[in-house]
């Protein structure tokens, strides 16, 4: 299917706003599952996507954690990668070239251990051609504070969001951990900082153990949740968001199809991403786009954003 | 190199043993674009669980558009795999990874235990026809018992390559090791081991061929998410203590390049 153009209108119309950033449709692909696009050339039309999100860069490159790094569980997997990345150099040198040569907005995700950190790969980036948005991981390690993650406190995740605003000339989606006691005060928190946008959720930290070597499964004992398990728990805090803050909200967690997308956004969201499902279909998020093109005419929807928040609750 | 998703039906099922099943799948585009040492990804059952793939060696593939793979039951994905039945449909994906480096011009010795076993007939089968003179090359397969391999022994026979057999078991072939066997055959000074099997086979295996200064390649698993360089979840120590992604840098390596830490 393709958009049809009717004098000035667009239709099925899929279009979404995250703020200033305009995407044709609400589906990005999701962080650390997606490589940095390129590797999916084959595998689908990455054109049909709404917009790229990158492997998580860092200033230094990372080797990541030891093996395993990844364990299967119930609808689920763990993974603890460890931030593997190639550092924000050769991110440009290497992978934004090809990056640039998509037409369709590309969002760099970024990480630091300290606020200084995640300032200078914002310095770095900003210029750089064909960078649409920046988004911060904040389910990073504060070094500099003994190691508590940056998300996990309102001030710390505020003063993230201060410190790469001042730098960014692109707008800043800031990435929420779910690891939390209540996300909506996070998400006010990083607002207050001037987020234009907030993404969620990033993976719930669990564990596997093997009991006959009386081990964990995985190398780094502890890992990230993410697929079908951790749905029922992302749309409840994309609700609770949306209800929190002013700016788009943009769900993640567990999406496999055109329907779980949906209820996101009836959730709240203005748009989605796609993370481990990537894993197993990797064209599925084109799948969706086209699923949503038919759900809106099979609906008689004039544009999907009716759907935005639309949740009857009684 | 490209890459497909295919909806492809079991054409046959063989149970050939208790607990190991080879399926053929009809699956053209994935068969033609396959090289030896290649995997595939497969969805095992229909639902979210058990969630991912998982990997498979391409066991043979044939000119029609056929691909099979031979596989062990270990859990539950081979279990789900195992109960699919004829002219049902599953979801492959692939080929993956880099395979064997054939080299042409020198003698080949290729060693597989159990289940490793499977990626060499594909690999035998290219041996035979790319190579001028077999002569010098050298099958040697392992298993527990008769029982395990003796359908597979069969079928690496018809490339006319020398197939030597080792079994725990003394049921078929020597009694003991595939290293025992390979010990005691004469290689030539510039064989090219290609070898699949146990961990514990492999590095056995490696050690011989440094001994006798051949060069080694071996074909290694990890778990696996994605099969294709997005999930960075497949690493594996280099013996300079860097990472190696299994699903896009091998899973055939050269042995000496990576850590051995049995
Ligand atoms: C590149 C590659 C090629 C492979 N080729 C073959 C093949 O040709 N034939 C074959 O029978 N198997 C092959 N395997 C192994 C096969 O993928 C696993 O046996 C399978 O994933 C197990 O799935 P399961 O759901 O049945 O087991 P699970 O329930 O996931 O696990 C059962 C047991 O198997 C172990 N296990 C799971 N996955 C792996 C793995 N990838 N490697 C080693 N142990 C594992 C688990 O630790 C556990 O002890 C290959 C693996 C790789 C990485
Ligand atoms: C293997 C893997 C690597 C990931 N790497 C990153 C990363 O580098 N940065 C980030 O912000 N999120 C990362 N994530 C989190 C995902 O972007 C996503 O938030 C999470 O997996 C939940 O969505 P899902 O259930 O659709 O996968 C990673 C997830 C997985 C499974
Ligand atoms: S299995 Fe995902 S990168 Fe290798």
């Amino acid at each position: 299917m393709e958009f049809v153009r009717n004098g000035d209108e667009i239709f099925p119309d899929l279009r979404v706003n995250i703020g200033s950033l305009e995407l044709k449709n609400p589906v990005m692909t999701a962080s650390g599952t997606f490589g940095y696009a390129r590797e999916f050339e084959n595998l689908m039309n990455l054109h049909r996507l709404g917009a790229v999100i990158v492997k998580g860069i860092s200033l230094a490159p990372r080797s990541g954690n030891p093996p395993p790094r990844i364990v299967e569980t119930a609808c689920g997997m763990l993974n603890a990668i460890g931030l593997q990345n190639v550092g924000v150099e050769r991110f440009i040198k290497e992978k934004m070239v090809y990056l640039q040569g998509l037409q369709i907005p590309v969002i760099v995700n970024i990480l630091g251990d300290s606020i200084d950190e995640y300032q200078e790969i914002t310095e770095r980036l900003s210029g750089v051609k064909g960078i649409a948005a920046i988004e911060v991981n904040i389910s990073c390690p504060n070094v500099k504070k003994g190691g508590v993650a940056f998300g996990t406190q309102a001030h710390m995740a505020k003063a993230v969001t201060e410190a790469v605003k001042m730098k960014s000339s692109v707008p800043v989606m800031v990435k929420l951990s779910p690891n939390v006691t209540d996300i909506a005060e996070m998400a006010r928190a990083v607002e207050d900082g001037g987020a234009d946008s907030v993404s969620l959720i990033n993976t719930l930290i669990g564990m596997a153990i093997d009991l006959e070597s009386r081990r964990p499964k995985l190398a780094n004992v502890i890992g990230g949740l993410s697929g079908p398990a951790i749905k029922p728990v992302a749309l409840r805090m994309v609700y609770q968001v949306a209800k929190a803050v002013s700016i788009p909200v943009i769900g993640i967690g567990g999406i496999d199809s055109t329907e779980d997308a949906l209820e996101f956004m009836l959730a709240g969201a203005s748009a989605v991403q796609i993370g481990t499902a990537n894993f197993i279909n990797p064209r599925v998020s084109e799948d969706i786009v086209e699923g949503m093109h038919r759900y809106v005419i099979d609906h008689n929807l004039s544009s999907i954003r009716e759907l935005i928040g639309a949740l009857e609750v009684k | 190199m490209t890459q497909y998703q295919e909806k492809a039906k079991i054409t046959r099922f063989e149970q050939l043993s208790e607990n190991i099943v080879r399926l053929t799948l009809y699956s053209p585009d994935i068969a033609a674009a396959t090289k030896p040492g290649q995997f595939v990804m497969i969805k095992a059952g229909k639902g979210k669980d058990p969630l991912l793939r998982r990997p498979f060696s391409v066991h043979q593939t044939t000119s029609d558009g056929h691909l099979q793979i031979l596989f062990k039951v270990v859990g539950r994905g081979t279990d789900m795999l195992a109960r699919r039945k004829e002219g049902e449909e599953i979801s492959v994906f692939g080929p993956l990874g880099k395979g064997y480096k054939i080299e042409k011009s020198k003698p080949a010795c290729l060693v597989g235990g159990g289940l490793g076993i499977a990626p060499l007939l594909l690999l035998a089968k290219s041996i035979s026809r790319m190579k001028m003179d077999t002569s010098k090359d050298v099958i040697i397969l392992g298993g527990r018992s008769a029982d395990e391999i003796k359908a597979l022994v069969k079928d690496f026979k018809q490339f006319g390559i020398k197939v030597l057999v080792a079994t725990d078991d003394g049921s078929l072939g020597h009694h003991g090791f595939v290293t025992d066997v390979m010990k005691n055959t004469r290689l030539a000074d510039d064989s090219v081991v290609y070898t699949c099997g146990p961990e514990m086979m492999m590095m056995a295996v490696k050690n011989i061929c440094a001994i006798k200064g051949l060069q080694c390649q071996v074909s290694i698993e990890s778990v696996m998410a994605c099969g294709m360089g997005a999930c960075l979840g497949c690493t594996k120590h280099t013996k300079d203590n860097r990472y190696v992604h299994v699903c896009l840098d091998g899973p055939v390596f050269n042995a000496e390049d990576l850590k051995w830490n049995l």
